[in-house]
């Protein structure tokens, strides 16, 4: 009986504080409601949209209706048009498409012959892409207007697939790199989210708020070691990959270390912004479970961004991990340099220098 | 360059509906040990913030070493050493890596912060322990190792927050000492404690009570105001005596210690002989033997606080 009562004393107390801690009180709540809605709705294994070009040879009115029945098939989006392969290709390295369908030159002889008419040049990378496309190989199409009637059997392939990057389709060569977002997201915010929640916590801050140290110097000396400790962390994670997964890296390690610091930057910059906001350790945490959960659901990490809805895609966005994870890939697997990429390079830079500002006029050097 | 090192008018600081600090007006001169005398939650560590322009107060104005705060803070920083209620030192750092990492806050350049932190090692006998662990240390050398890290920069003003309230007897004797030594070099102190003891030394003091001044002057001043007042009852049933005393009129307030009562007799009443033999008038029929006492410090606490110190 007194065992049960105290028991209950103690349940009775905890939950009691849980209700005052408002910000354990809104994960309770915020957890599975926003699982649920990332599962169920910007989740989508079923890959639709993939953005593709069209490289048209034969300019030839056939070339428009292939082109039309691929686009209304819902598997791809046809997003720009291109004159040469080279341009398609370099498209495809720079992450602009992921793949790019060539109608050659004798389009119409081929239709006449029955033979595959054109070929898809695909980043295999993402293997959920890569099979998506591989479906277009077979599709039956339905030729009307402009091409003599029965001219088209399908006793050959429509298409032939090439899958650049990736031939083998392993899903481990998209994962590793990818994973690399996923632990500097995980471990550059939450080190430094809670940085200076601790010296808060342990009293060091009351010290040093009376010392002539400047609020950016502050903040820059904190961020300054966790930079190494990024790269570490990248270094063992792409070592191991090539290594034991046998990831091959394709890209330049200038351009490798140009996007990951950048990267690293923008996440420690997100951390300490935690890290102003937060008033404890605990809470600080917590927050980075909110970066961290879409980070890992939405950046195209363990499903295709292309196959999210619209609003997810937004929100996906906004996270650095997701422009990280484009890069990653583009500049290990597809060999794409850092320029060719710039804009999801500036946009991580920017993140950070605004992140780093806000921090920093967040932080006053006075209790109030 | 002013005679005062700190002078405030009408200071005061509310947190929603507490007022913390409320209209204080300071002067306190340089080179001289000055104190915050208070139980908890009289407002000393918000003045104290207040001072060192870590918190902004709600009215008045503060100057302290001629500058403006909160306006002038920064410019403060550099010339005060401030010492927190809690430790605020790096518990995972040793003491010299501690004061090397304040030093180089300060601006020091290394030879300079090397000199320096050997010498304050020495004057604070920390030479023996400059590679433990702030963590490891007991609470006396820990207070010495935050004065030393306090004093680094050769500030003109120590603000010392209940510097000794985790320190033992001898070694709190110890560190006045130093403070001493700190006021012969031509700095000037500010601590604040509830502890009468370390208020007695100060030259001067302020009693603070739920954010007032109740009272400002030297020690030995403040206590030879009660002369007279203060009178001491021996005899049995001293338990008794006390709850009858407390009824008397002119009696502001009586506690026992040990064997006998202290009396605090009120202002504007009798003392002396006069109060002697008025007491003897109204506890007749008891045992006792009634004389005056000498006033101490906690009889002017009392006496302007009517309240309890810790």
């Amino acid at each position: 009986m007194s065992s049960l009562q105290r028991m209950s004393a103690v349940a009775t107390k905890e939950l009691r504080q849980l209700s005052r801690d408002r910000v354990t009180f809104s994960m309770v709540v915020m957890i599975p409601l926003i699982q649920l809605l990332l599962f169920g709705f910007a989740i989508n294994t079923m890959v639709r949209g993939i953005p593709v070009a069209v490289v048209d040879l034969s300019d030839s009115a056939a070339a428009r209706v292939i082109s039309e029945q691929v686009r209304v098939s819902q598997v791809v989006d046809i997003v720009a048009q291109y004159d040469t392969p080279a341009e398609a290709e370099a498209a495809i390295v720079a992450g602009k498409v992921r793949a790019a369908l060539v109608l050659p030159r004798d389009l119409p002889q081929r239709l006449a012959n029955g033979a595959t008419v054109g070929q898809w040049m695909v980043d295999g990378s993402d293997t959920m892409v890569g099979s998506a496309l591989l479906g277009l190989r077979t599709m039956p199409l339905k030729l009307e207007a402009g091409v003599p009637p029965g001219a088209y059997t399908q006793r050959v392939p429509s298409f032939e697939v090439a899958l650049f990057f990736n031939p083998e389709r392993r899903s481990e060569v998209n994962i590793v790199p990818g994973l690399t977002a996923i632990i500097l997201t995980m471990t550059m915010i939450l080190f430094t989210s809670v940085a200076l929640v601790r010296e808060r916590e342990r009293g060091n801050m009351e010290l040093l708020i009376t010392t002539p140290i400047r609020p950016l110097e502050l903040m820059l000396g904190k961020l300054l070691p966790y930079v190494f400790v990024g790269l570490i962390q990248i270094t063992i994670i792409l070592g191991l990959g090539r290594l034991v997964f046998n990831v091959p890296f394709q890209g330049a390690l200038f351009d490798l270390s140009v996007v990951t610091l950048a990267f690293i930057g923008a996440s420690l910059a997100l951390g300490l912004l935690i890290s102003t906001i937060a008033k404890t350790q605990m809470e600080a945490m917590q927050m980075t479970v909110f970066i961290l959960m879409p980070s890992i659901l939405l950046s195209g990490f363990m499903f295709p961004f292309d196959a999210m809805p619209r609003a997810a895609q937004h929100i996906a966005e906004l996270l650095p991990a997701t422009h990280f994870m484009r890069l990653i890939r583009g500049v290990y697997l597809r060999g794409a340099t850092a320029g060719q990429m710039w804009a999801e390079l500036l946009w991580l830079l920017a993140f950070a220098a605004i992140m780093l500002t806000i921090a920093t006029k967040r932080f006053h050097k006075s209790l109030d | 360059m002013t005679e005062l090192a700190i002078e405030t008018r009408g200071l005061s600081k509310q947190f929603g509906d507490l007022t913390a600090v409320s209209g204080l007006d300071l002067e306190i001169p340089r080179g001289e040990i000055y104190g915050f005398l208070g139980p908890n939650g009289s407002g000393k560590t918000t003045a104290i913030r207040m001072l060192c322009g870590l918190l902004t107060p709600s009215a008045g104005d503060i100057s302290v070493l001629g500058l403006e705060i909160p306006r002038d803070a920064e410019q403060l920083r550099r010339r005060i050493g401030y010492m927190t209620q809690k430790f605020s030192l790096y518990d995972d750092l040793s003491v010299s890596e501690n004061m090397h990492f304040m030093a180089r806050i300060y601006g020091m350049a290394r030879s300079a912060a090397r000199d320096r932190v050997s010498q304050l090692l020495d004057r604070y006998s920390l030479g023996s322990m400059r590679g433990r662990l702030a963590g490891a240390m007991s609470g006396g050398q820990r207070q010495r190792l935050a004065l030393a890290v306090a004093t680094l920069h050769q500030p003109d003003l120590l603000i010392l927050d209940e510097p000794t309230s985790a320190v033992d007897p001898e070694n709190r004797r110890d560190f006045w000492e130093k403070l001493f030594d700190l006021i012969d070099e031509g700095a000037t102190v500010l601590v604040s404690t509830h502890y009468m003891d370390e208020a007695e030394r100060c030259h001067q003091l302020a009693i603070l009570e739920t954010g007032h001044l109740r009272k400002h002057g030297a020690p030995q001043d403040l206590m030879e105001a009660l002369a007279g007042r203060v009178i001491e009852i021996e005899g049995a049933d001293l338990r008794q005596v006390k709850e009858r005393l407390l009824r008397i009129d002119g009696v502001q307030s009586a506690a026992q210690q040990g064997l006998h009562l202290r009396i605090l007799m009120a202002e504007n009443g009798h003392t002396g002989d006069a109060a002697i033999s008025r007491l003897h008038q109204e506890l007749a029929g008891e045992e006792l033997r009634i004389h005056v006492g000498k006033p101490s410090l906690e009889d002017v606490f009392v006496a302007c606080t009517r309240g309890e110190v810790r």
